[in-house]
C-alpha cells in the first residue's frame, strides 16, 4: 500500500463481484448527480498536482505547473480534470461491472500512459477531500465510507490489467 | 519531506484559524474513522458506546486534537517534543501506526468540510506534510 494513501485496498478475485447496498448505490448516484463536474474534477486534479508533486512527471506536456497558482489556472489541467470525473461515469453507469468497464483503461493507462498505479489512490484521496469540501455536512462518515468504497474499486480496476 | 520554512508558517496560520475548532474536528474525525475504517474499532472495545459523538468518542477526539496543538507548537523539532507521547503510545497503547494514517486522512476531510475557503491546496500540503510528521515522531519509540 502506498505510503500517502488510505484509500482502502479491495481483493480483486476475478471471481468475487463487488456487492453494493441499497445505501451505497443511491448514495453514489446522489453524489454524481449533485456535483459538478467541471468544477470538481479540475480541482481534485489541481490538488494532487499541488499536494503530491511527483505525480506531475505523467503531465510534462502540459506546460506551466511551477507552483500552485500556475497548476490551478493551467487550461489542460482543468480540461483532464474534467476528462478524469466524466470517466468515472461510467463506473456510476455500472456500479455492477466496473471491472470490465475499465478494462480499457487499464490497459491504456499501464501500456501506453505508463502511470505508477498507486498514483491513483492519491488522485482518489484528493477527489474525496474536493467532494467533501461540495457537499459539506452532508459528506456524513456513511457517505465518506459508500464514496471511499467506490473510489477503491475504481482504482482497483483501473490497475488490474498491469503486468 | 521534512517540512520548510513555508510549511511551518502555513501550519501555523492554518491552526491560528481552526485551532478553536480543535474540539468539534477531534469528535467529527474520530466518529467518521469508526464509520468508515470499522477496523480501528478494535482499539476501543472498552467503550459501551461508538455511536459517532458519544461521550467517550467526544472525549477522546478533544485528547487527540490536544495532541495535535502540542505538536504546532513543537513543529521544529517534532521527534523531541512529541517524545513522551510517542512513548506513550510506543509501550501503553500500541496502536499500529497504520491508523496514524487513517485518521489523518478523516481529519483532512473534517477540516475540508469546515473550512473549505481556508484549506486550499497550498495549506493541505503543508497540513498533509505536518500530520505525516506528527505520525513519524508518535512512531519514533516503537522499536
Amino acid at each position: 500500500m502506498p505510503e500517502n494513501s488510505v484509500s482502502a485496498d479491495l481483493q480483486t478475485e476475478s471471481h468475487k463481484m463487488v456487492e453494493w447496498t441499497d445505501f451505497e448505490r443511491d448514495t453514489i448516484q446522489d453524489i454524481f448527480s449533485r456535483i459538478e463536474y467541471d468544477v470538481v474534477g479540475p480541482a481534485a486534479l489541481a490538488r494532487c498536482l499541488v499536494v503530491y508533486p511527483w505525480t506531475q512527471r505523467y503531465f510534462g506536456g502540459f506546460g506551466n505547473l511551477y507552483n500552485a497558482a500556475a497548476i490551478k489556472g493551467n487550461p489542460m489541467v482543468s480540461k483532464h480534470g474534467t476528462t478524469i470525473l466524466h470517466g468515472l461515469d461510467r463506473a456510476v453507469k455500472n456500479m455492477d461491472d466496473i471491472k470490465n468497464t475499465y478494462a480499457e483503461l487499464s490497459v491504456l493507462h499501464s501500456e501506453k500512459l505508463h502511470v505508477d498505479p498507486d498514483n491513483f489512490k492519491l488522485l482518489a484521496d484528493c477527489l474525496t477531500i474536493v467532494v467533501a469540501a461540495q457537499l459539506g455536512n452532508e459528506f456524513t462518515g456513511e457517505v465518506q465510507a459508500a464514496f471511499q468504497k467506490f473510489l477503491a474499486v475504481v482504482v482497483s480496476s483501473l490497475g488490474r490489467q498491469y503486468h | 519531506m521534512s517540512l520548510s520554512d513555508k510549511d511551518k508558517a502555513a501550519v501555523v496560520a492554518l491552526w491560528g484559524k481552526i485551532g478553536k475548532s480543535a474540539d468539534v474536528i477531534g469528535n467529527d474525525a474520530l466518529s467518521r474513522m469508526i464509520v468508515v475504517y470499522p477496523e480501528t474499532k478494535t482499539y476501543f472495545s472498552h467503550w459501551p458506546d461508538l455511536a459517532p459523538g458519544s461521550p467517550h468518542i467526544k472525549a477522546h477526539g478533544k485528547k487527540v486534537m490536544g495532541g495535535i496543538a502540542l505538536a504546532v507548537t513543537k513543529i521544529d523539532d517534532l521527534k523531541a517534543g512529541l517524545f513522551d507521547l510517542s512513548e506513550q503510545h510506543a509501550y501503553k497503547l500500541r496502536v499500529d501506526p497504520s491508523n496514524f494514517k487513517i485518521l489523518n486522512h478523516c481529519i483532512l476531510v473534517v477540516i475540508s468540510i469546515m473550512f473549505p475557503k481556508e484549506f486550499t491546496p497550498e495549506a493541505h500540503v503543508s497540513l498533509d506534510k505536518f500530520l505525516s510528521g506528527v505520525a513519524l515522531a508518535l512512531a519514533e519509540r516503537y522499536r
